[in-house]
């Protein structure tokens, strides 16, 4: 560990800071709650609230796992977990199971999470009414009077243009009954992994400066018209080139030399599990 | 319709919007509508006037006498400084609409009026299909339904003589005449029992006033509605109002059946206006 740094880099107050705005997260659930958000050694925009919540949160007791686009080796997650790592000493691994503090972007692991675990999100654009309203002081006032016309408006919209509702990422959910979430850009296919979770789920926005969260056991329902019933992404008749998987979210892969399309788990880990599995059997 | 019996829909009673800080002397010494002390602006100076059921009441002046003021209060626009004005459908015309809560004026807004704006660029959302732009109103209005949405829209893109083809277009891509009835469709979404029209016809050429006029005619007989109808244009009010009020300088200044109004004006600026007429 690098010990002319603070554990976990942020000074103490400010992790004191972060947690109190987590807490109030916590106690309303899909509330946008604003915080101080700190300089890093790494950009705004490149997972900053993310970070930001997992150096507040982390202690030396922690497991820690970072995953990108669902892979544990890609640029971006292997830094994260180096830099987290150099001040703060905390094991890290590729196994959902292991983690106690999984951060992650555009995925939801595909292991159902525990009790005992915290899923760190990072989140480009926390406002969900932002695509319909650009004032941060309007959108406030939205959310208060739980005016969402604008967003069902956009479903609605799809639906006239193209037949069913377009949007892959960043499906908006209603959390509670009461706030309309965004729930970072996470595909249509994890949306139903947040519904009555076993996990704290915590977002964080470092550009935007807002933390937001899903407490274990909270209702989260995509939003859906009452005669169009939300869908996520069909892979039937489709499986994973690697393990054989079909019921994980598959990314599509081009062979640009033979032209061929094949299928393979998103999630790199749960793929390495499944085919070390495979190979123990045999 | 008997004014004497009958609720009226809308009841307005000294509507006042000032633009400015106001001084002990403002409003007994006004140069037109601005006094000559503090400059102030009376926009909207001590206007009271009722629709009844099924009228259309004509509000007709020149630019700045405060018509589109009264329209802009009417539907929350802009603040008035001071006045009430009484919805028959909201709580049986008991409160004031202004005085409302934030929520009950959006639910006034998109359930219990329509408006139609001289500039459609304020009344639509451009990017957004004709049909989006009518179910804006009925989601508002609390529908999560999304095929009764779809046939609603097609049923008053119909009455307003839009192919229901073209409903997935976007409005930007429809002629100015089209977008006013875009416009009117949206206006008519939750079935509303008063319609403000702020004038309507103005920049669209003669050939399509008339087809808006006449789709205004039709609409009133169809649904019976209310309209409230502002225009500078006294061709127009003579063809569609009941009733008119002239307005100067932000106050009424005659009121009566239209045919009184323009047959036998009292009032030198109506009398100066009737001459005036082409």
């Amino acid at each position: 560990m690098k010990s002319e740094y603070n554990y976990g880099f942020l000074d103490e107050g400010s992790k004191r800071e972060i947690r109190r705005s987590v807490l109030k997260a916590v106690a309303i659930p899909g509330y946008q709650v604003p915080f101080g958000s700190r300089e890093l050694p790494i950009g705004r925009g490149w997972g900053t609230g993310g970070i930001q919540l997992t150096l507040s949160l982390i202690g030396p007791e922690d497991v820690l796992k970072v995953i990108d686009q669902g892979s544990d080796e890609s640029v971006n997650a292997v830094n994260i977990k180096k830099f987290v790592a150099l001040c703060t000493d905390v094991p890290t691994t590729i196994h959902t199971a292991e983690a106690t503090i999984v951060q992650t972007r555009h995925r939801v692991p595909e292991v159902p999470m525990k009790n005992n675990q915290i899923l760190v999100l990072q989140v480009p654009t926390p406002e969900p009414l932002r695509v319909i309203e650009p004032k941060e002081e309007v959108t406030k006032k939205m959310h208060a009077e739980k005016d969402y016309a604008g967003i069902w408006l956009q479903l609605y919209e799809c639906l006239i243009r193209y037949g069913k509702v377009t949007i892959g990422a960043e499906y908006p959910c209603m959390v509670e009954g009461r706030y309309v979430m965004n729930p970072s850009p996470i595909p249509k296919f994890d949306n139903p992994k947040l519904n009555d979770a076993e996990c704290l789920y915590l977002f964080g926005a470092g550009r935007e400066k807002k933390i937001y969260a899903i407490p274990p056991h909270t209702q989260v329902i995509p939003l859906a018209f009452e005669d169009v019933p939300f869908e996520r992404e069909d892979f039937s008749g489709r499986k994973c080139r690697l393990c054989g998987s079909e019921d994980t979210y598959l990314d599509e892969i081009f062979d640009a030399e033979t032209g061929e399309r094949y299928y393979q788990c998103s999630d790199t880990a749960y793929c390495k599990e499944v085919r070390a599995r495979h190979e123990s059997n045999h | 319709m008997n004014p004497i019996t009958e609720q009226p829909v809308l009841k307005v009673s000294h509507l006042t919007v000032r633009y400015g800080s106001g001084c002990p002397c403002c409003g007994t010494s006004l140069e037109k509508n601005r006094c000559r002390k503090c400059g102030t602006v009376w926009a909207a100076n001590d206007v009271s006037l009722e629709v009844y059921p099924g009228e259309i009441l004509g509000i007709v002046g020149e630019s700045g006498s405060g018509k589109s003021t009264l329209m802009k209060s009417l539907y929350f626009d802009l603040e008035p400084t001071e006045g009430t004005a009484y919805l028959r459908d909201y709580q049986d015309g008991a409160k004031d609409i202004w005085q409302a809560s934030a929520a009950e004026k959006r639910r006034i807004r998109n359930c219990l009026m329509g408006m139609v704006y001289q500039n459609p660029l304020l009344g639509l959302r451009m990017e957004y299909s004709a049909a989006a732009n009518i179910a804006e109103k009925i989601i508002a209005a609390g529908s999560r339904d999304a095929g009764a949405m779809t046939e609603r829209a097609q049923d008053l893109l119909s009455a307003v003589e839009i192919l229901t083809s073209r409903m997935a277009e976007a409005p930007k891509n429809f002629s100015g005449g089209m977008q006013q009835r875009v416009q009117i469709s949206k206006a008519l979404a939750n079935n509303p029992s008063l319609l403000l029209l702020d004038e309507v016809t103005t920049g669209l050429d003669i050939s399509v006033q008339a087809k808006v006029l006449d789709l205004i005619r039709k609409i009133k007989a169809r649904y019976g509605i209310s309209i409230l109808l502002v225009s500078h244009d006294l061709a127009v009010i003579r063809m569609l109002a009941d009733r008119t009020v002239v307005m100067l300088d932000g106050k009424i200044v005659e009121s009566g059946l239209t045919d009184q109004v323009l047959e036998d004006p009292q009032h030198a600026y109506t009398q100066q206006l009737v001459h005036s007429m082409l």
